[in-house]
């Protein structure tokens, strides 16, 4: 059988407007279609049927359908970072230049070598990889799965970035209708006319769903709903929308396609609406099933629907001679609008009688009906040719043949319950109807226990809810095999799964396998795994299992319908959360300072520290060193704003911190600073800093920079859950101070060179004390206190004016050689001095005895959190592996983590370990490695030996000394 | 081209005062030391320059500008003597911005779950835009929000991307 392009129709087409011409390129090839057009129905037009190849066997393959639901027609669209495999050709608009390529064929859709697994197909049934590729072992992992996830796979993923906008938005409203056919508008409508705030949602770019195509006068009536929504303040229509997932207390995913057409209009090309509804209604439709006969997946076999709509909307004539197969009524449409069109039509009926309206006026047409009768066989390979016929209740033998080019099959229809069974509303098998529909008692529930979904028209299972548009129907004939007796030969040619490439021999050998579950049996046979997660192939194949497994189909059930109901893009997820606005970047009020300095950037949280400030010709390391001895033999500046500031105040505030540190701060007089440990309940160590007391019943507790919020919160959570009743306030000020550190032996020099009213001496401001006042003209309060182990201020003002004091002391301190230094510097020296991290040090199952913190920890005090903790068995461990200095003993630095081995192996035929390296740096100062570690025993051993074996197979060598490396004295503390 | 939704303003020179104390005993004392009546639950009193707004059941932010801030400062500080209070300056901590033009409520829309909607005009919420924290009330002409200072260059580059032209909410 020949073809003669073009398909389209001279006239007509509900939706084309063929005065604009649309070129595109289709492999290659630059072709044309009309506005209004899918892919589907330009390429149609342009005489191309064949749109795909199979993932399995590489069988040729047509669309399908016409819509959401399209199992075939998938393409790779666009170019560069604008590419996007599986784009479904029945539901993507054409635009101007559009590029589309096609998937799973090489060397090309006309001549696909993977297609000789079509002829392999007797030796690739289901669970085939897993029967085969079994044995021997190993093989499955470096052989047969790397292979088979190469040739795996629909479509490829792009490679560079999407260069085009995404944005998400909230809507908030009493209703949201979804589906914008019949059903759905008149449901809105009436919601409307309550005073509710509605919003519809329609997937398409055209309202009406079903109702223009399948009826007379659907679309004025359509219309008419649209005009008076319209005309209502209270009611939203948003079309190109589709309803991706209904998630719990009425919260409903959408994604808005705004500029899909247009790429380069400059505005978001899709949106993520998070919808939070009172309540839903579905009114999502029906989807057309396919029939089971033999080679039903030939280019050409439509659905029924398809076919009709392909005619009305876009003027297509799919074949010029046209089979229509049904068990039902509702496919006479299309062979009514084909045969209107002028085009041949038969229609095979398996049904024994079929005399409703349609049938009748079919026949009254003078196409001829065929009852009782099936199809054996689809001839043609790469096209429908013609079909053999037989008698449905039969086993297939031949009653005669048509010759045809086009297959449109009905198998009855599938209420599209996917939304409403995503949030727990579950179904019941109908069967009157052959479906499965919403269980309108057992819905979705709202955060008031009671259903917050409805579902109505189609969606809900009547078919026929276009009301006085209907005609009268007769039943649908469940028919799950055609025909019903079919022999092998001919059920291993039924495809139920079109994109996944499953039979009814699949799912048939699944369950005499043993898969009884529906769950199972889909992951056995990958039945509904595809990226159309198998919206035309579930209730089939749930059928033929049933049937297979000899059980009624609601015993059978059907497998989860999961979110998202056609696949969501990642960068419509992600939305603006890119480039800059990926992550809101925390910057102190220095940030641009350092920046301007050649900053090399640390990330914590979501702050970023300068890490170092490398000069021009200095890698990290060197600018690392130059810093730490600039700070040891003169002054260097640390930005230490990120750290907490959380003002505790109340008269309960002296005996609220002594609950929160480990030692004791209500005795700290006014005026002094004292270095305090937090713990959580289970005693292990988790933040430490300096406490200031500012007056009598105010504290200012300094935290580390990741524990500022957590700690807040953690205060907060006392307070508010267990010690109600205390009087405290807390306030977490980290923001509103910029803080700098002024470190090195010439740190007082520095500060005594600007005007204020803060003496800095040794008598007036002594090591952990503090004072208030303003320095160069800023208001500000100095701490002594010291992380480096020099002499050392740290300086807080208003954040605002952090900038402005940072240039003052480098003006100041220019001819001192003042020199900003980085985190890894402050890490370098608080190492050398022996001052513990959080996070280094310390890992969330460390517990400050284990650190040689006891001096810490108040032994007055009745209680602090952790204190119970500590006191257990496991905590009193002298096991317990306890810091110490672990010195190298040649010039290489031990890589921090490394574990000391010990004598023997586990239980596990392990190595046993004694220790390990918590923090590990080349020390400028002493030009030698230094590091702390953890040691069973530890302080017990000086002098001791360890082993550290690397990956290399080498062995490390270290002693065991004291963790303060540098100034064990602390005279340098004061300059 | 098209017009941005709204325009997106850094707003500078205003103090922030942040208030703890039992509400139902200091309420008198801070009213009468901030000149603003105390807001009810989840909204704001204003008198045109300064505005008071309910933070939580026992916080509360006074807004005023800058150079009011001191003389504040000190008159709750005396107000609230012999109460069990906290009053701390948080200008510093804070940034600020007015998205101002007849589709403000869209590009917050595009940032913020709260729903605008229900926000009366007189009403606070403490919510968030994209990833991170912020108030947000209604002003004349669009909407003013506070965020953290540390994440200003962050609030103020989703706004505008929100408010980028051609992008409205309304259904086209």
């Amino acid at each position: 059988m020949t073809h003669t392009p073009p398909f389209r129709l001279a006239k007509g087409g509900r939706l084309i407007d063929r005065a604009f011409q649309i070129p595109f390129r289709f492999d290659g090839r630059h072709l044309r279609g009309v506005q209004g057009d899918t892919l589907a129905s330009a390429l149609l037009a342009n005489g191309q049927m064949l749109m795909g190849r199979s993932f399995k066997y590489h069988r040729p393959r047509g669309p399908i359908a016409s819509g959401a639901e399209e199992p075939n027609a998938l393409f790779g669209l666009g170019q560069g970072g604008r590419f996007e495999p599986n784009q479904r050709a029945t539901t993507t608009l054409l635009t101007h230049g559009m590029v589309l390529r096609s998937q799973n064929c090489w060397p090309s859709l006309d001549a696909d070598i993977g297609a000789v697994n079509n002829w392999l197909s007797p030796m690739l049934p289901a669970g085939f990889y897993y029967k085969t590729f079994i044995h021997p072992r190993p093989f499955w992992k470096h052989l047969f799965e790397p292979i088979i996830r190469r040739s795996a796979g629909l479509g490829r993923a792009p490679t560079d970035p999407d260069p085009d906008r995404y944005e998400q938005a909230y809507a908030h409203v009493d209703l949201v209708v979804v589906g914008g056919g019949i059903a759905g508008l008149r449901a809105a409508r009436d919601a409307a006319e309550d005073g509710q705030k509605v919003l519809v949602l329609e997937q398409e770019a055209v309202w009406g769903g079903r109702t223009p195509v399948d009826h007379k006068d659907g679309p004025a009536a359509i219309a008419r709903l649209l005009d008076d929504l319209r005309a209502r303040q209270n009611v939203t229509l948003r079309r190109n929308t589709m309803a991706t997932g209904l998630y719990d207390h009425g919260y409903l995913l959408a994604r808005e396609a705004l500029a899909d057409h247009d790429p380069n209009a400059g505005i978001p090309r899709q949106r993520l609406w998070r919808i939070r509804a009172r309540r839903i209604i579905t009114a999502t439709g029906a989807l057309e099933r396919p029939l089971a006969f033999a080679c039903n997946d030939v280019p050409g076999v439509m659905l029924a629907s398809a076919v009709r709509d392909f005619l009305v909307n876009h003027a297509i004539a799919p074949g010029q001679r046209i089979v229509v197969v049904t068990n039902n009524d509702d496919a006479y449409r299309t062979a009514l609008t084909a045969a209107a069109e002028g085009l041949e039509v038969t229609v095979i009926d398996a049904r024994d009688q079929a005399d409703g309206d349609l049938p009748q006026a079919a026949r009254a047409r003078n196409i001829p009906v065929l009852t009782g009768t099936g199809i054996a066989k689809v001839k043609g390979s790469r096209h429908v040719e013609g079909v053999v016929l037989c008698a449905q209740d039969g086993d297939g033998k031949p009653t005669g043949g048509i010759d045809c080019d086009v297959v449109a099959m009905s198998g009855g229809w599938s209420p599209v319950v996917h939304l409403y069974s995503h949030c727990g509303g579950r179904l019941i098998w109908d069967d009157a109807r052959a479906m499965f529909r919403p269980d309108p008692d057992r819905p979705p529930l709202g955060a008031d226990g009671q259903g917050n979904v409805t579902a109505v028209g189609a969606a809900n299972g009547d078919l026929r809810c276009a009301g006085d548009l209907e005609r009268a129907e007769a039943a649908t004939m469940p028919v799950w095999c055609m025909p019903k007796d079919a022999p092998y030969r001919l059920r291993a040619k039924m495809w139920l799964d079109y994109q996944n490439d499953v039979k009814v021999t699949d799912v048939q050998l699944a369950a005499r396998e043993g898969y009884a579950s529906v769950e199972h049996t889909k992951r056995y046979t990958t039945l509904g795994m595809a990226t159309d997660q198998g919206k035309i192939s579930n209730i089939n194949g749930l059928a033929v299992l049933s049937t297979a497994l000899d059980q009624p189909i609601p015993q059978t059930g059907t497998t989860t319908f999961r979110p998202p109901y056609t696949p969501l893009t990642l960068a419509t997820i992600a939305a603006d959360a890119r480039g800059d606005a990926f992550q809101p970047l925390r910057k102190t009020a220095m940030h641009e300072w350092h920046e301007r300095h050649g900053a090399s950037w640390e990330p914590v949280g979501h702050w970023r520290r300068p890490y170092s400030y490398p000069r021009a010709g200095e890698d990290r390391h060197s600018a690392i060193n130059r810093e730490i001895l600039a700070v040891r033999k003169s002054v260097g500046t640390l930005d230490a704003s990120t750290l907490g500031k959380i003002i505790v105040k109340g008269p309960d505030a002296g005996r609220f911190l002594d609950m929160m540190y480990t030692n004791m701060m209500s005795s700290l007089p006014v005026g002094k600073c004292r270095y305090g440990l937090m713990c959580g309940e289970n005693g292990f160590l988790m933040d430490d800093g300096v406490v200031a007391r500012l007056s009598d019943d105010t504290w200012l507790c300094h935290t580390t920079t990741g524990g500022a919020d957590r700690i807040h919160g953690h205060m907060e959570d006392w307070l508010q859950c267990e010690w109600w009743d205390w009087q405290v306030y807390t306030a977490n000020l980290t923001e509103q101070y910029a803080q700098i550190a002024v470190a090195g032996p010439k740190a007082r020099e520095l500060l005594d060179r600007l005007p204020g009213s803060i003496d800095v001496s040794q008598d007036a401001l002594p090591f952990m004390q503090w004072a208030e006042g303003d320095i160069a003209g800023i208001p500000a309060r100095i701490y002594r206190i010291s992380f480096s182990g020099e002499l050392s201020y740290e300086i807080a003002v208003p954040a605002g004016r952090g900038l402005e004091l940072w240039d003052r002391l480098h003006e100041a301190g220019r001819d001192l050689g003042i020199t900003p230094y980085g985190t890894e510097a402050m890490h370098v020296m608080r190492a050398e001095k022996g001052f513990i991290m959080i996070g280094d040090e310390t890992d969330g199952t460390i517990i400050p005895q284990d650190l040689g913190l006891g001096w810490a920890i108040s032994k007055k005090k009745s209680d602090y959190i952790g204190k119970r903790a500590q006191s257990r068995s496991f905590m009193k461990d002298r096991t317990r592996w306890q810091l110490v200095g672990i010195e190298s003993l040649d010039d290489r630095v031990i890589p921090d983590g490394a574990y000391a081995v010990d004598e023997g192996t586990n239980a596990n035929g392990q190595r046993k370990t004694q220790g390990r390296v918590t923090s590990s740096y080349h020390s400028p100062t002493l030009d030698r490695p230094i590091a702390m570690g953890l040691v069973r025993h530890g302080p017990e051993r000086m002098g001791q030996i360890l082993e550290f074996p690397m990956p290399s197979g080498e062995v490390l060598k270290a002693r065991i000394c004291d963790p303060v490396f540098y100034d064990k004295e602390g005279s340098r503390l004061n300059g | 081209m098209a017009e941005a939704l709204a325009s997106v303003v850094r707003v500078e020179g205003l103090g922030m005062i942040a208030i703890r104390a039992d509400l139902s005993r200091a309420g008198d004392a801070i009213a009468g030391a901030a000149g603003l009546a105390i807001p009810d639950v989840t909204r704001h009193t204003t008198d045109g320059s300064r505005t008071l707004g309910w933070m939580s059941p026992d916080e509360l932010l006074l807004i005023l500008p800058a150079q009011e801030l001191p003389e504040a400062l000190s008159a709750l500080d005396q107000a609230l003597t012999g109460e069990h209070a906290l009053v701390v300056d948080v200008s510093d901590a804070r940034a600020v911005f007015d998205v101002l033009g007849p589709h403000a409520g869209d590009v917050i829309a595009k940032l913020s779950p709260a729903d605008l909607d229900a926000l009366p005009s007189d009403g606070l919420r403490r919510s968030r835009a994209a990833q991170t924290a912020v108030a947000l009330w209604r002003i004349e002409g669009g909407m003013r929000l506070i965020g953290f200072r540390s994440t200003a260059d962050y609030l103020g580059l989703i706004l505008r991307n929100a408010a980028i032209p051609g992008s409205r909410l309304a259904p086209r």
